[in-house]
């Protein structure tokens, strides 16, 4: 443990406070040839030994990317994207025997260990058995790169009838199940950066939880990106059946580079009736330096499909990390009495920007959805809440509430909101309110009249203005959470 | 396939404005630069479509089912019209299709008022529809308030008259200028009959502390098309107070841009819009804080019954440096009917930091609670359900300081309610 903590600080002393995860590993690295064609897709549909309904998914998305145009709508800038300079296709190269906890190199648990995967994770990763009355287990599923590496308690979820694994697994063993659910949420021509990922994903995590079970502990996978130039497209497919619960976080940090990463992600989730769906991010990948040098594109799609009646999807992210953050996080509210929620906080400083909110779709009667998004702005960057209510024709009694505040840092960064609210049912009742305003004088007085140091105080502060959405996070998660606010947000209060 | 279509659509309308254009242009006043500039940027990118961010809640497609000429000279003295007008003691410039009626208006004292060709400067070159005004643009009122002077009220009238198979398409150019600490009210009305096509731009200048209310009463024919875009500028201590009402037209469009340039300016954007049938309102303002200590406010209500739709973007932009901004916005829609459509788009782009800004939206229908207590306290149902939409209506035309324009609105919604009971 201290020995993480002493590395962490000489990483941090290194970068001068900078990205405190900026470190890379070296191990072999089986990548496919740089560019974007069909051999390339061919080539990683076959080292994954894929079936030919695959393959075929693939490449008919790429035909469809190869139609779309780079979306330009959100207030982002930056360089154009060379989508043929990239890997499509990177993996830690393996010895023999795949997926044996024993096999998993050194290298990598070192890596995570660095990346502060809970200890008693890497003891699991081990093999060391959990003592007596512990805290509730998590259960990892680490995507390095581009591939799934390891699983952890799959033997305990198994007992419970819980699938999670690999993606490319799930591909081979359930074979009817990801063809049934792939693709159904966010469609392959969905947009541009999903079509994309359609048709070179790599990895990712499946998670089907069967009717009735509440999933006994709560999931977990720790995305990197560590390879120079290499593309990251996870796929993660969530799928719980009636009256299923889970429960699942994921988190991310990046090594320093000095180019920019593309990172397009697709994230499905799938609630039947009465099932519940909670998903956590925690996003802190390298945002570049403190001239806006390098750092990592994230252009995700996740969405989430209520199907049945009263199923509940809720989204909580907190996002510090990316260069550039192009994120919509949303929820189809089809079946009667669906819930929908999206807690976030983005924090923007030097020269990021972050366009993120979520969509409501209410398409069920009495369906509901709250909306809390928290952005703060710091240095040179701009962060936009970008949202849409939208209340079909027959969503008979639905009902939205939603809270966007901003809070500006400095008088050189920009916080805007563009929300869209869209009703077509008189039933309907839809409230959004917003505001933006800097941290008031009185209360930082207060505090440093209470010996609190400026930072301190500008962190308590901070903290207290994301409550809503950080009380939504797993208990893990929420203290990283806020450790990586103060940490995102040092240097830039003067 | 559909949106290829539209597009195609509308770019024949375009076109078409395009030749009568190039057949107008020697008879049409003034300088001919920016019309053919504007024409130009009209060629090349054609009417607003609905893949434009701008226009997303609100497509120009029904303008494409007709064919709009220029209006033949006026010779009526339209009483019907007239008659329309609200009752209010004070000067008025009336406009018959488009072009002064000296014959009809009673031009103020104190103020100078120029007719005769678009007025005023450009401004907003290069949105579309200003440039088919500059294009096509044949008369326009301008009107100039001198330093220090108190205008009183005017009334600027809009009148279009049914000429049954030839549409008429006109678009003045109105410019409104207060010197330093002038005050005017100026009362804005349009009204009409029959199928026509209204596009018309003001641009107003508020000097240092100067203050000019605007009231702005949208009557227009249920079949007519209504686009009205206006530019404002407020200079350092002035204020700009407007109230736009909307009842008329079949597919309307109210833009305002308005520029807080100076410290300490004051703009209130707030309006009303009853809609119903097919009607398609939209209400669309941008709001840029340039300077620091400025402050708006926007209160918008919305009625939309049958199967109207209502559309509100409102931006407020703070640019970097307008420190102390006050910025207020609040967007509230009642639906009355199962059909009715509400799209709303409150927007804030912000670069200032020492700033207090917030927009509040709400979508709903008529509260069963406060029905309920009507109810039972032995109200009829339709005259409750009445009570409540004029209340919810009343908070935005409370703020009408002007009383005779007050009570013009009022009789606006009377009328409203008339037509809705027979």
């Amino acid at each position: 443990m201290s020995e993480t903590v002493d590395s962490m600080e000489a990483v941090t002393a290194v970068t001068e406070g900078g990205y405190k995860w900026g470190f890379s590993t070296d191990i072999d690295m089986d990548m496919a040839p740089v560019g974007l064609n069909e051999d390339i897709i061919r080539l990683i549909s076959s080292k994954k030994n894929e079936p030919d309904w695959l393959l075929e998914w693939r490449l008919k998305s790429y035909a469809a990317w190869l139609t779309m145009e780079e979306p330009d709508w959100a207030m982002v800038h930056h360089e154009k994207i060379d989508y043929q300079a990239l890997h499509y296709y990177a993996a830690p190269k393996k010895k023999t025997g795949p997926k044996s906890l024993d096999e998993v190199d050194p290298e990598l648990l070192k890596t995570y260990a660095k990346l502060g995967i809970p200890l008693k994770e890497q003891a699991y990763l081990a093999g060391v058995e959990p003592a007596e009355g512990e805290r509730p287990q998590v259960a990892v599923d680490a995507v390095f790169d581009s591939v799934s590496v390891a699983t952890t308690f799959r033997d305990t979820l198994a007992k419970s009838g819980v699938i999670f694994c690999p993606i490319s697994e799930a591909v081979h063993d359930h074979p009817e199940l990801v063809r049934k659910y792939l693709g159904s949420v966010v469609p392959a021509s969905d947009n541009y950066f999903a079509a994309l990922n359609s048709a070179v994903f790599t990895d990712g995590s499946f998670v089907f939880i069967p009717k009735g079970v509440r999933c006994p502990m709560e999931l977990s996978t720790y995305f990197r990106i560590n390879a120079r130039n290499t593309g990251q497209f996870e796929r993660t497919l969530i799928v719980v059946e009636d009256g299923g619960y889970v429960s699942y976080l994921e988190g991310c940090t990046a090594p320093q580079r000095d180019e920019n990463q593309l990172h397009a992600a697709v994230v499905e989730l799938v609630a039947m009736e009465d099932a519940t769906i909670k998903y956590s991010t925690v996003q802190n990948w390298y945002p570049g330096d403190a001239d806006g040098k390098g750092g990592i594109y994230n252009f995700v799609t996740k969405r989430g499909a209520c199907r049945g009646a009263r199923s509940k999807i809720s989204w909580t992210q907190v996002e510090t990390g990316s260069a550039v953050t192009w994120k919509y996080p949303s929820c189809i509210l089809q079946g009667d009495g669906a819930v929908g929620e999206f807690y976030s906080v983005a924090v923007t400083t030097n020269h990021q920007q972050a366009d993120t909110g979520t969509k409501m779709i209410h398409i069920g009667r009495n369906t509901s959805s709250t909306i809390i998004s928290k952005g703060i702005s710091a240095g040179r960057s701009n962060n936009t809440y970008r949202g849409l209510v939208r209340v079909l024709a027959k969503a008979e009694g639905a009902r939205n509430f939603t809270q966007c505040d901003s809070l500006l840092i400095g008088d050189q960064c920009g916080a805007h909101t563009v929300p869209y609210i869209e009703s077509r049912n008189p039933t309907a009742k839809l409230e959004h309110e917003a505001t933006t305003s800097k941290i008031s004088d009185d209360q930082l007085f207060y505090c440093r009249s209470r010996g609190l140091s400026q930072e301190d105080a500008v962190g308590m502060i901070v903290n207290g203005f994301c409550r809503d959405v950080l009380k939504e996070l797993p208990m893990e998660f929420a203290v990283e959470a806020q450790k990586l606010l103060a940490i995102s947000l040092e240097g830039s209060v003067g | 396939m559909s949106a290829a279509l539209k597009t195609t659509a509308l770019d024949a309308t375009a076109q078409a404005f395009l030749t009568r254009y190039a057949g107008l242009r020697a008879r049409l006043p003034g300088s001919h630069d920016a019309r053919d500039a504007a024409a130009t940027r009209l060629r090349a990118s054609g009417l607003p479509g609905p893949r434009e961010e701008a226009w997303r809640f609100t497509h120009l497609r029904p303008i494409t089912e007709f064919t709009f000429l220029e209006p033949l000279t006026p010779i009526e003295d339209c009483p019907r019209l007239l008659a329309r007008l609200p009752e209010i003691d004070a000067p008025r410039l009336v406009f018959v299709d488009g072009r002064y009626r000296p014959d009809l208006s009673t031009p103020p004292e104190g103020i100078a008022v120029r007719v005769g060709g678009p007025a005023g400067e450009a401004v907003l070159a290069g949105e579309k529809l200003v440039d088919l005004n500059t294009m096509l643009g044949e008369d326009g009122a301008e009107i100039v308030v001198a330093d220090g002077v108190d205008a009183g009220t005017l009334v600027l009238a809009s009148l279009a008259t049914d000429r049954d198979a030839r549409h008429g398409a006109f678009h003045p150019r109105h410019a409104v200028s207060l010197g330093k600490g002038a005050k005017l009210t100026l009362i804005d009305v349009a009204l009409g009959e029959g199928v026509y096509l209204n596009n018309s731009v003001l641009a107003i200048r508020v000097a240092e502390h100067a203050h000019l209310t605007h009231l702005r009463m949208q009557l227009e024919s249920i079949r007519a098309f209504s686009f009205a875009t206006l530019f404002a500028d407020i200079a350092e201590g002035g204020e700009y107070d407007s109230f736009t009402l909307t009842i008329g037209a079949r597919l309307s469009r109210n833009e305002v841009h308005a520029n807080l340039s100076g410290p300490n300016a004051i703009a209130h954007l707030n309006a009303a819009r009853m809609l119903r049938g097919q009607q398609h309102g939209d209400f669309t303002s941008i709001i840029r804080h340039i300077a620091p200590n400025c402050q708006s406010n926007q209160t918008v209500k919305t009625v939309l019954d049958n199967a109207a739709r209502g559309v509100f973007q409102g931006k407020i932009e703070v640019a970097r440096g307008a420190q102390k901004t006050d910025g207020y916005q609040m967007n509230q829609a009642l639906l009355l009917s199962h059909d009715a459509e509400m799209n709303s788009k409150p927007q804030l782009e912000i670069y200032a930091d020492d700033v207090k800004c917030s927009h509040g939206a709400t979508v709903g229908e008529i509260d069963a609670e406060q029905l309920f207590y009507l109810r039972s306290r032995g109200v009829a149902h339709e005259e409750a359900r009445a009570m409540l939409i004029r209340a919810f209506l009343a908070e935005a035309i409370n703020g009408i300081s002007h009383e005779a324009g007050r009570a013009a609105m009022e009789t606006c919604l009377d009328a409203w309610w008339g037509a809705d009971a027979a």
